[in-house]
């Protein structure tokens, strides 16, 4: 017991021995303040679900997400061992659902991990620079933006071919333009700031002021934004699932997984709905952690 | 130490905006401070005093005429000044990084200019300033207003400058904690042999960390004199005479004698 009350009042304690240490009571501070929203709590706890299922996705699945058996096509939740019932293939519902959460995890991180950068620089150099250079990479931005990003994504697929990369690719191309406006919008609140004409006085350049100064106050905003817009991702990526540009057959992916049973919508439900349940459900956690995040980092907007 | 440390400007002008929007923030002002002199720029809100020491720090770019620092064209942008100036803010709030520790804002100079033996320099720089170890690894919003002004003059003196330029240093503080931030830069201009350049509204903070100083206004410099000669009472111009009876505090007979000067 005095062991957990030690590494607290560390972590609270108004003398961090470290640096690390101090990153980390911050951490922690943020993390009691997140801890008290208990809707974005519940948003954590199913996208961590979400993680550890696609994680350990081959040791959950109850039946091989490809198999096909066509005695027993659309056995509805419940029979034959199935628990959530079987397509027009026969293949287990639960099971394509379990290895899909991989597909769709794959989707948001890829997204999340192109598109959040490309924004960031964009907009961090344009509001910081200036001038030309802000002109050019926001007529650019505006030429995205310009564009329903689904429509954008379809162009870009029907150009790249199907696929779940090319789909990737397209949903990262679109997605940037609205994270180089916030970044930007950011940047020049701080950049006639007296710390960063403290960091001009001693020297630094423009990559080290942009990279080491100005982008640690965006990355807040960012991360917020971004985590709000998995949902958005999730639903473009089942949507291209859906019209068949994004995931192909026989890949377990939610999107092409409501597609494929639409044809039995009245008579066979479930087909449909699970996978859609599932989007609902993802989506609705990321919203939720995203609204929990924005409380904790960004305190201008909370309440 | 680098450079002797003195300054020098010559028929300085600054203009913001263009055509008939323009202002002329600063007149064709010209000083010059010995090394290791403490020098005065006083006047009133907008009488152009910061922007000649943004000018010194090379903050604002677009101005005519000629400021040297130990020799160095200010213009020139040389690698060599920001270890020979260094500027102190008047905001102690806003010129700290919100998201840098104490130690990754001391040590930032330091990793600028490819300097070793950070750790030692950041923990004497703090034991200079009058802050304990204790106060390393804090967040800026762990800091009292005081505390940040330590540590912002403590960043200021990382790269061992031989000029500091400092923009009303204590006007955003509690009066009691004024007389410690002067009383700090008073001892460490004795102990570095520093060069100062002070901007300030306030007479009497002139009068205590000065030996020199010019009275401004409307961007051109009224009057220069020395620190006692203005303890005497002798100030030339009336526009000095004013702000020196302003400075002593608000009186109703005193305010309603005011002209104005502009």
């Amino acid at each position: 017991m005095s062991g957990v009350v030690g590494w607290r009042a560390r972590l609270l304690s108004d003398t961090p021995a470290s640096g690390r240490e101090a990153a980390l009571g911050r951490l922690y501070r943020g993390w009691l303040q997140f801890k008290a929203n208990r809707l974005a709590l519940v948003g954590l706890v199913i996208v961590l679900g979400l993680v550890v299922v696609a994680l350990l996705a081959p040791w959950l699945v109850t039946h091989d997400p490809y198999r096909q058996n066509l005695a027993q096509r659309l056995l509805p939740p419940g029979a034959m061992g199935h628990l959530l019932g079987t397509d027009e293939f026969g293949r287990d519902i639960l099971s394509r659902v379990i290895i899909g959460a991989r597909v769709t995890l794959y989707i948001v991180a890829l997204v999340a991990l192109i598109a959040a950068p490309i924004g960031l620089i964009v907009g961090t150099a344009a509001g910081y620079l200036g001038g030309a250079v802000d002109a050019v990479l926001m007529r650019l931005t505006d030429v995205f933006l310009a564009f329903p990003s689904l429509i954008l994504a379809l162009a870009f697929v029907a150009a790249l071919g199907p696929g779940i990369e090319n789909a990737v690719i397209a949903i990262a191309l679109t997605s940037w333009p609205p994270y180089a406006r916030i970044a930007r919008a950011e940047t020049l609140t701080v950049r006639k700031s007296d710390f960063i004409a403290a960091a001009q006085i001693q020297g630094a350049g423009t990559a080290r002021i942009l990279f080491r100064h100005v982008m640690p106050l965006c990355i807040s905003s960012l991360t917020v934004r971004v985590t709000l817009d998995m949902a958005g991702i999730i639903l473009t990526a089942a949507g291209l699932g859906f019209l068949g540009l994004g995931a192909q057959p026989p890949m377990a992916e939610w999107g092409a997984m409501v597609s494929a049973g639409r044809r039995y919508i009245l008579d066979q439900w479930w087909v449909a709905t699970i996978p859609g349940l599932a989007i609902f459900v993802v989506s609705l956690a990321f919203n939720l952690l995203g609204d929990g995040l924005r409380d904790v980092l960004d305190p201008r907007q909370a309440r | 130490m680098s450079g002797d440390g003195s300054v020098t400007v010559r028929d300085l002008s600054v203009r913001f905006g263009r055509g008939s929007q323009a202002v002329h923030a600063v007149r064709g002002v010209s000083f010059s401070v010995a090394p290791g002199e403490s020098f005065g720029l006083v006047g009133e809100s907008g009488s152009g005093k910061s922007t000649v020491l943004r000018v010194l720090a090379g903050l604002n770019q677009d101005w005519q005429g000629t400021a040297t620092i130990s020799g160095l064209d200010v213009a020139s942008g040389d690698r060599r000044l920001p270890r020979i100036a260094q500027m102190v803010f008047q905001d102690p709030y806003a010129s700290l990084h919100p998201r840098h520790t104490v130690d990754r804002t001391l040590a930032e100079p330091l990793a600028i200019h490819g300097i070793g033996d950070a750790s030692r320099r950041v923990e004497q720089a703090l034991m200079a300033v009058g802050l304990g170890p204790g106060f390393r690894f804090r967040y800026p919003n762990q800091l009292s207003g005081g505390q940040r002004q330590r540590v912002a003059i403590a960043r200021a003196l990382m790269l061992e400058p031989s000029v500091l330029l400092l923009d009303e240093p204590t006007s955003a503080l509690d009066v009691s904690v004024q007389a410690e931030i002067l009383n700090l830069l008073h001892r460490l201009r004795r102990e570095r042999g520093l060069t100062m350049l002070l901007v300030s509204h306030n007479l009497a903070v002139i009068a205590h960390m000065c030996d020199r100083l010019a009275v401004m206004n409307r961007g051109a410099i009224v009057e220069e004199m020395a620190v006692a000669a203005l303890r005497r009472g002798e100030p030339r111009e009336a526009y000095t005479r004013q702000l020196l009876l302003a400075s002593l505090g608000y009186d109703r007979a005193v305010a309603a004698s005011m002209v104005s000067y502009d």
